[in-house]
């Protein structure tokens, strides 16, 4: 059975929930976290995680060199195309100089990023073990200092009155509950997974997008902080969302989804046509695109082709490569027109402009005089067997959420003023990311906003 | 049937190391996973040497995004652990004494009853009670119980068998893992691989901040345990060698002083094989069954406490060496012994083989 009351209570059970629960226990008040997961499962999409970016002006931890305020900011204004928030940015970026430490103090562990990791090692910390690891270090310590953890418990409703926040409605393994507290955190994450929700932002398409992280991340307390007047920050149909194998599960499938082979490829769509670029730039910085890119295709798929010679080039995917000894079984085994792709296929190698094929840099190996173009490592199609890779929209995490001020505290519209209630984590990452993702970042605002968020509850609740 | 669950478990091996190689989030944990990234997909001698290479901390379980009740079903000490098994029996010579990995627990048990009954019936129907049960000092007393000779010939046999047995599976485990590495055997590999093996470097973690056990904190109980036993079995294993040469070399006869080289050696590590293995079972007992091959415990058992009861028997003996009980706890003590080395080459005892064997050809693959 949960307490009745408490001073502080945190929603969610993820890195920026765990942060503000622990910030606000140091603090000296009572701490009740409530995860609608249960411990199998806790901690929301910070299970899939295994990084955060951080400044620092030396070297620290396992970050070389410098990594300055002005080149994370820079870092930032470029993939947000300008909708951030400065203020709450630049806060964010100098907090991130000390969270290393701060971490590590508390037990989580770090590593030097190793393969594979899209050369970050000077700007992210990787956490030894992953983000299950470094959840694992965070309960244990957090449940060490007092902070009372119920798992299974979801908060379906927050009563809001004159004098702020007064108590939350939680249906948990003893039934239907209320739990009064001084000041509340939010930290439940976006509403990915609520299959309603997306579709109000896309329409029917959002029936074969694939939610790459939690379940449980269903944006109840956004919506019902929404209705109660609470500002939001972000348009609904923004997300962080990149290509994965079309045969993932419907949720959780995390990293291991995703495909490798697109620059190596051709991709169609289900009509047998080419939609974009597949050879723009290396696929670390084109990989984000392409959810978005296959989700404005028909039936939200497509189909990456590639042939006998670039088939040891690429981490392959764990789902098995679909093959065919013909373009025109290939068509069959995967469905699509077969006189279209064989079309597709033949207009694409004879635009081939032949150059020095070379994946480690931007070759010269590109089509000349078809729509749309492949810029670079563009090899015919020609070399028996050809094989095939499904590929679905995989939704990381949606950009809607909750406006803050500085303090973490959650702005209310209507001019309603209410001090206790704050957010943290993906249910405000829209402040600093209204568009785009630096790799790491998501990890950086909880941390930096859970802390924040942890200690302002922990004051207003002791007041 | 046998081939089919062998290939069920590989089958699962590859198909785990293939999810676990497109997530690589455990790749700071340890050497199984470091070797793994160094490979694109998994044949079967690969897995065989992953499979030795992983140390059952079972750190990856606990930081597992995929673990069960996840979809993917992921349980990589587990998997390992149990292809470990097979690879036990697959390398194991000659081929039909693998079944003995099977109720290996079985197995070891027997052995120890029978080999304990047989040195017992064949002393009392052999030697003169008076002999058996008087006291016996100095030189040569040992033998005025059991005859030079005797104790020799059966142990000379026992071991040398299961020294050849052990030393071929090895070699078999070895030439296996080759293909899939394009490593050379360097004086560096030698000295990476024994510096793992002498620290227990993987039941540390990368940091040396330990592994898990109970549950997903970390611990260096059982490394430490562990270094007890190992050291304990080093240090009694050259007690006997150094016997060995008193014996031949200075034709000087045991029993020796308590301050002779072999008592030390052999009163040092019977301690470790006292504390190492009481320690290593008290906290299986403890440890989580989840990421366990709980289907093995029978084989890990009876080897730690056979360890225990060879190091329990020689201790009392020395203690009471010089009393009329010497007789009786010199076969007690010699029939623990005897069973350990029938039973080596088809016993946890392996592990420690095919655990250096694959430390070894990841020093020649890492090179740092």
């Amino acid at each position: 059975m949960i307490p009745a009351s408490t001073d502080v209570l945190v929603i969610g059970g993820g890195n920026a929930a765990m942060c503000a629960a622990i910030a606000a226990r140091e603090a000296g008040a009572d701490v009740i976290v409530l995860e609608h997961a249960g411990k199998a499962m806790r901690g929301g999409n910070t299970r899939h995680t295994r990084n955060l970016r951080a400044m620092h002006d030396g070297p620290v931890h396992t970050l070389a060199e410098v990594y300055s305020e002005e080149e994370y900011w820079q870092d930032l204004l470029k993939v947000t195309e300008g909708q951030t928030n400065e203020p709450l940015a630049r806060l964010m970026i100098r907090e991130s100089a000390n969270l290393l430490d701060w971490l590590h103090e508390r037990g989580v562990r770090f590593q030097p990023a190793l393969s594979g990791t899209l050369n970050l090692e000077r700007t992210n910390a990787f956490f030894l073990g992953g983000g299950k690891t470094l959840l694992n270090a965070q309960y244990l310590h957090a449940e060490r200092i007092g902070v009372k953890v119920f798992y299974d418990s979801e908060v379906t409703g927050l009563a809001i009155d004159e004098s702020g926040f007064r108590e939350a409605a939680v249906n948990c393994t003893g039934g239907l509950q209320t739990i009064r507290a001084k000041a509340v955190v939010v930290a439940s994450g976006g509403f990915q997974a609520n299959e309603e929700w997306m579709k109000e932002a896309w329409g029917e398409a959002a029936n074969n997008f694939i939610i790459r992280g939690t379940p449980f991340n269903r944006g109840t307390i956004l919506r019902n902080l929404m209705e109660q007047s609470a500002v939001t920050v972000g348009d609904p149909t923004q997300c962080h969302a990149v290509a994965i194998d079309a045969r993932a599960p419907k949720y959780d499938a995390g990293i291991v989804s995703r495909l490798d082979c697109v620059c190596f490829s051709i991709v169609v769509n289900r009509d047998a046509q080419r939609f974009y670029d597949e050879g723009e730039d290396f696929w670390p910085k084109r990989y984000a695109i392409w959810g978005r890119l296959v989700a404005q295709q028909p039936g939200q798929i497509a189909y990456a082709i590639i042939d006998a010679k670039v088939v040891d080039k690429f981490m392959p995917s764990i789902f098995p490569k679909i093959s065919a000894e013909s373009i025109a079984d290939l068509a069959r085994e995967i469905n699509v027109p077969e006189e279209a792709l064989a079309a597709t296929v033949s207009s694409f190698n004879d635009a081939i402009v032949s150059g020095h094929y070379d994946t480690e840099i931007l070759d010269d190996c590109r089509t000349e005089g078809i729509g749309p173009p492949k810029s670079h490592w563009a090899l015919g199609i020609d070399t028996p067997p050809f094989y095939a890779y499904p590929m679905r929209p995989g939704i990381t995490f949606t950009y809607l959420g909750l406006e803050v001020d500085d303090e973490a505290r959650v702005t209310f519209g209507n001019g309603r003023l209410v001090r206790n209630v704050f957010a943290a984590g993906e249910v405000m990452a829209g402040n600093i990311l209204g568009k785009g993702y630096c790799a790491g970042t998501g990890m950086t605002i909880g941390v930096v906003f859970g802390r924040i968020a942890g200690e302002n509850a922990a004051r207003e609740a002791l007041q | 049937m046998e081939e089919e669950i062998q290939r069920s478990s590989l089958g699962e091996a590859e198909r785990t190391m293939t999810i676990c190689n497109a997530c690589r989030y455990c790749e700071g944990l340890c050497a199984t996973f470091q070797a793994m990234t160094l490979r694109r997909a998994f044949a079967e001698t690969d897995l065989d040497y992953l499979a030795n290479l992983c140390h059952n901390c079972t750190a990856c379980y606990h930081g597992c995004q995929y673990a069960p009740p996840h979809y993917f079903d992921l349980n990589v000490p587990r998997t390992l652990a149990s292809l470990r098994i097979d690879t036990y029996q697959r390398y194991a010579w000659p081929g039909f004494m693998a079944r003995l990995f099977e109720r290996n627990g079985l197995v070891v048990s027997i052995a120890i009853a029978v080999s304990l009954a047989l040195i017992i019936v064949l002393l009392f129907a052999y030697q003169d009670p008076a002999v058996l049960f008087s006291q016996h000092t100095g030189p040569g007393a040992f033998y005025a119980v059991i005859a030079h000779y005797v104790m020799i010939s059966v142990a000379g046999a026992t071991f040398g068998f299961s020294v050849l047995a052990v030393v071929i599976s090895c070699l078999r485990f070895w030439n296996s893992t080759k293909p899939g590495s394009k490593s050379k055997l360097s004086i560096g590999a030698w000295a990476r691989a024994l510096r793992n093996t002498a620290t227990l470097k993987y039941l540390g973690g990368e940091l040396g901040e330990g592994c898990s056990t109970e549950d997903e904190r970390w611990s260096n109980r059982r490394r430490y345990f562990h270094q007890f036993t190992m050291w304990g079995f080093i240090l009694c294993f050259a007690s006997t060698c150094v016997a060995t040469i008193y014996h031949y070399g200075f034709d000087i006869a045991a029993p020796y002083s308590l301050f002779s080289l072999p008592v030390l050696l052999g009163s040092v590590g019977g301690v470790g094989l006292l504390v190492g293995p009481a320690g290593q079972l008290w906290l299986k007992t403890r440890s989580d069954p989840r990421p366990a091959n709980v289907s093995q415990y029978g084989m890990d058992y009876a080897f730690l406490a056979s360890l225990f009861l060879i190091s329990l028997t020689g201790m009392l003996l020395l203690a009471l060496r010089e009393t009329a009980a010497m007789g009786i706890l010199l076969a007690i003590h010699l029939g623990f012994v005897l069973a350990f080395f029938v039973t080596l080459p088809y016993s946890k005892f392996v592990h420690a083989v095919y655990r250096f064997a694959a430390l070894l050809r990841f020093g020649a693959e890492m090179r740092r």
